[in-house]
């Protein structure tokens, strides 16, 4: 019916997140400059970056299941352009979007917190490898 | 079959990204992220229609089988379409920029 809302909503969300810590980072990498040290040394992989594998996921997603939605007449291109809403079914596309759209979004942000977890470990068991050496 | 073309056209994308890796010049990992969001949707959506239908999910009408394998490629080719306008609006190898600069 209108699932795709929810993680549509919640792309939303994550491009401003993203955006606000961009300008963080920047702000910390002109610090990091002033101070001589490297800033992607500091960090690795930055949060931005990762943040934004979610926003693509999200926006991909939502963007590919609204196609599917047009496909089925779910989504039309005049007002309302929900059908259920037209029809008077909002109640039950409130209750598909609280289910199966909430559904998606908390999977879509699952997998990523997984990608985020074996990346942070990667980069942790590379920092440690390159500091022993160092120390060798 | 919607899934299962998506499911196909991110695993493609992901083995391109990581033949590539690390170059990120053509931006595979874009492409395979917005396939995998996709999938994961689906999914969820697969999950609910099994709860709903049971054994039957697995076995759809012909009919049915043939339009969902048509809006399978469909939204491959949406998602192509849209990873070709994001590459060439990054225009990571300049190609874009060197042409519009040649015909001024």
């Amino acid at each position: 019916m209108a699932c795709f809302l929810v993680p549509g909503t919640e792309a939303i969300v994550t491009t401003v997140v993203t955006q606000v810590v961009k300008s963080r980072e920047k702000n910390l990498k002109k610090k990091a400059e002033l101070e001589g040290t490297h800033f992607e040394e500091k960090i690795g992989t930055s949060f931005s970056t990762k943040l934004g594998w979610l926003n693509k996921m999200l926006w991909g997603g939502s963007a590919l299941l609204a196609f599917e939605h047009v496909w089925h007449g779910e989504v039309i291109p005049v007002f309302p352009f929900l059908t259920a809403v037209k029809e008077g079914e909002t109640l039950g596309m409130l209750k598909e979007m609280g289910t199966a759209g909430v559904g998606m979004a908390i999977l879509v942000t699952a997998a990523w917190i997984g990608m985020v977890i074996v990346s942070n470990a990667i980069e942790k068991r590379r920092a440690d490898v390159s500091s022993a050496e160092k120390e060798a | 079959m919607t899934l299962l073309i998506s499911v196909f056209a991110a695993v493609i994308s992901t083995l391109l990204w990581y033949k590539n890796a690390p170059s990120n010049e053509m931006k595979f990992g874009t492409l395979s992220l917005m396939y995998w969001g996709a999938s994961l949707m689906w999914t969820v959506d697969a999950v609910f229609e099994y709860a709903e239908l049971g054994a039957e999910f697995f076995t759809p009408a012909a009919a049915d089988m043939l339009n969902d394998s048509y809006l399978g490629l469909c939204v491959v080719a949406l998602g192509l379409i849209i990873w070709m306008v994001s590459l060439f609006i990054s225009d990571p190898k300049g190609i874009i920029k060197k042409a519009l600069a040649k015909k001024k």
